[in-house]
């Protein structure tokens, strides 16, 4: 791969030198292809992703304002403040708002990451067995995926009305969409109902590659089915189950649609990080929503980097066993 | 013993099955309710009607241009991701160079990043040159999650193509573009109709960009529209009518997911398990 590079202009003349530097061109042909092939899509990521996070971050550091200028007119527009958009969120009431809303924001991390995974190992090992029906109750497991947020927020909105169906059900009286617990747990039941089946599908694809000589050798050594489960299917599903919940994790994170149409925005019990930036940025103070994303940007690369460090979670792993798998066989 | 076992999995799978569609099949079945029979919460209507469908397309709602809307946008994120990302996801599959694990990883860590961290600067973008309230202004930050989703699951499609086939078109004298053109593409097709799909439903189920970068109804996209609708006074929220609003969004989606089931599950379980 160094050839092209250290080749020397002199060494090109020669007969000998020929076929290397065909390969030499050659790897230079490759080289400039793929940069051919890989370049709109940086550049795009670049454009719609790399700037706004490095714009954000600026943005994070003015305020827009009035001022008055060294000759006492007033001067519209933005300003240098350094850190104190940041400063502001801890300061006073807002503090409490941060808080309640980094508080919100991590409880249904845990709470609907917690649920849909073991929703969804069920839903996979029920999935598993050979059956007549499968197919169908596979299809039906594709259903709440294909609903859009928005749409299943306003479902569960009107499931969770007063005299809904939630509540004739349990026959009771409680206002879901109002305020308080009962507002978030409806949050956290809509979220799971939406996302466990996308867990249960990867998990089901994890489980189908187990093979089956692997169970039958665990049985005639004596291991009982629940045995089986913890020492065969729990640790050979692991890389599979652990992609899902971070991908899973990252997603409720920054999580928007379903409280804003469920509850509402500016609505203390469930409002998320998003939502305080996003209500921030409505009332045109974009520094402040700045600060908030920042902050939130920082959060959601500490969860994954501690993810991935801690549970070891491989996402590119199989990309990169592959490409040594392909230099093993060129060599 | 294995009676038992039967009718447990049978068991099994009809908890599935009502836990998965029976919120679903209340949505349904509340839009086909009169307006009047709203809060019966009886499991089927006592009386079917179609009123709730008509309103959705009354007058004051403008849903018809905002379902066109939704299509324009969502079908322009797709076919502008599958034109960038097929090649990106070529190269990440067939060329070796230098840093190839390094892009890969860069392209699947932007699916990291908060949208909302994304909307400030572009939201100040967009108002300055006059962006807001056009539909590029909702294709062009939709790329930004559109796009490493679909490299990644195009890059595993790739992958699983036999790499000898290319080889052996080259040896034969094509290019490297027409054996791209003329063997990998093709037998690639079903790869990237998968990924076609999925993009095409994320893009189509996007809310908050949607929702702060258009101000005027006429823009609006579906699931926005829909929020938004209002009642006769105020404050009432018309669930009938966003119940049938919602099966209308809904449905044609859920019949392309049931149709091309084995793709979707296919495309879905690339991303996690390839």
């Amino acid at each position: 791969m160094n050839t092209a590079a250290t080749e020397t202009p002199s060494a090109a003349g020669t007969p000998a030198a020929g076929a290397a530097r065909r390969r030499g061109r050659d790897v230079q042909g490759t080289r400039r292809l793929a940069a051919l092939l890989l370049s709109p899509t940086l550049l795009v990521l670049a454009l719609v992703i790399g700037y706004p996070v490095l714009a954000g971050f600026r943005e994070s550091l003015y305020a827009r304002g009035e001022g008055l200028d060294a000759q006492g007119f007033v001067v519209e527009g933005d300003r240098f403040v350094g850190l104190d958009n940041y400063t502001a969120i801890f300061q006073g009431d807002r503090a409490d708002a941060f808080w309640n809303a980094f508080s919100n924001t991590t409880f249904f991390t845990l709470t609907t990451v917690v649920l849909e995974t073991l929703i969804g190992v069920a839903m996979a090992l029920i999935m598993h067995q050979a059956f007549k029906g499968r197919a169908i109750v596979r299809a039906s497991i594709l259903v709440p995926w294909a609903i859009p947020t928005a749409i299943s927020g306003l479902l569960w909105r009107w499931i969770f009305q007063a005299d809904g169906a939630a509540n004739a059900l349990l026959r009771e009286q409680i206002l879901w969409t109002a305020d308080g617990f009962p507002a978030k747990a409806a949050v956290v039941i809509a979220e799971v109902w939406k996302t466990s089946p996308f867990i249960g599908l990867l998990v089901l694809a994890g489980l189908q590659m187990i093979p089956r000589d692997v169970y039958e050798a665990a049985r005639v050594d004596g291991a009982g089915p629940v045995q089986q489960f913890f020492r065969i299917t729990l640790p050979l599903v692991k890389p599979a189950l652990l992609v899902a919940v971070l991908f899973r994790m990252l997603d409720v994170l920054r999580m928007f649609d379903l409280p804003a149409v469920l509850i509402g925005v500016n609505q203390k019990s469930v409002e998320t990080l998003t939502m305080i930036a996003w209500f921030e940025a409505s009332n045109l103070r974009y520094g402040s929503a700045a600060a908030y994303a920042t902050i939130l940007f920082l959060y959601i690369a500490l969860i994954a980097y501690l993810f991935v460090k801690l549970l070891g979670a491989d996402i590119i792993g199989e990309a990169r066993r592959q490409t040594k798998r392909e230099r093993r066989k060129a060599a | 013993m294995t009676q038992a076992k039967r009718l447990l999995s049978y068991l099994g799978f009809a908890a599935v099955a009502v836990y998965c569609l029976a919120p679903f099949y209340w949505m349904t079945i509340s839009a086909f309710r009169r307006p009047q029979d709203q809060f019966d919460n009886s499991v089927v209507p006592s009386r079917w009607s179609w009123e709730n469908f008509s309103a959705v397309f009354s007058g004051g709602n403008g849903f018809g241009r905002a379902l066109l809307n939704s299509l324009i946008v969502a079908g322009l994120t797709t076919v502008l991701t599958l034109l960038i990302g097929t090649f990106t996801a070529y190269a990440l599959a067939r060329l070796d160079f230098r840093f190839k694990n390094a892009v890969l990883g860069l392209i699947v860590a932007t699916t990291m990043f908060p949208g909302i961290s994304q909307l400030v600067p572009l939201l100040k973008l967009f108002t300055d040159i006059k962006w807001i309230n056009t539909y590029q202004a909702m294709v062009l930050p939709s790329l930004g999650f559109a796009l490493p989703l679909s490299v990644w699951l195009l890059t595993a499609f790739f992958r699983q193509l036999p790499f000898e086939l290319e080889q052996a078109a080259m040896v034969d004298g094509c290019t490297r573009g027409q054996a791209f053109r003329k063997i990998i593409v093709p037998l690639a097709a079903p790869g990237v109709f998968t990924t076609a799909i999925l993009t095409f439903i994320a893009a189509w189920n996007e809310f908050l960009i949607a929702l702060s970068m258009v101000n005027k109804k006429e823009m609006q996209t579906a699931t926005v529209a829909i929020s938004k609708f209002t009642g006769v006074s105020g404050f009432d929220q018309p669930f009938g009518t966003q119940m049938a609003a919602g099966v209308i969004v809904t449905v044609p989606l859920i019949a392309v997911v049931l149709v091309f089931q084995r793709r979707i599950v296919a495309g879905l379980t690339a991303g996690g398990v390839k």
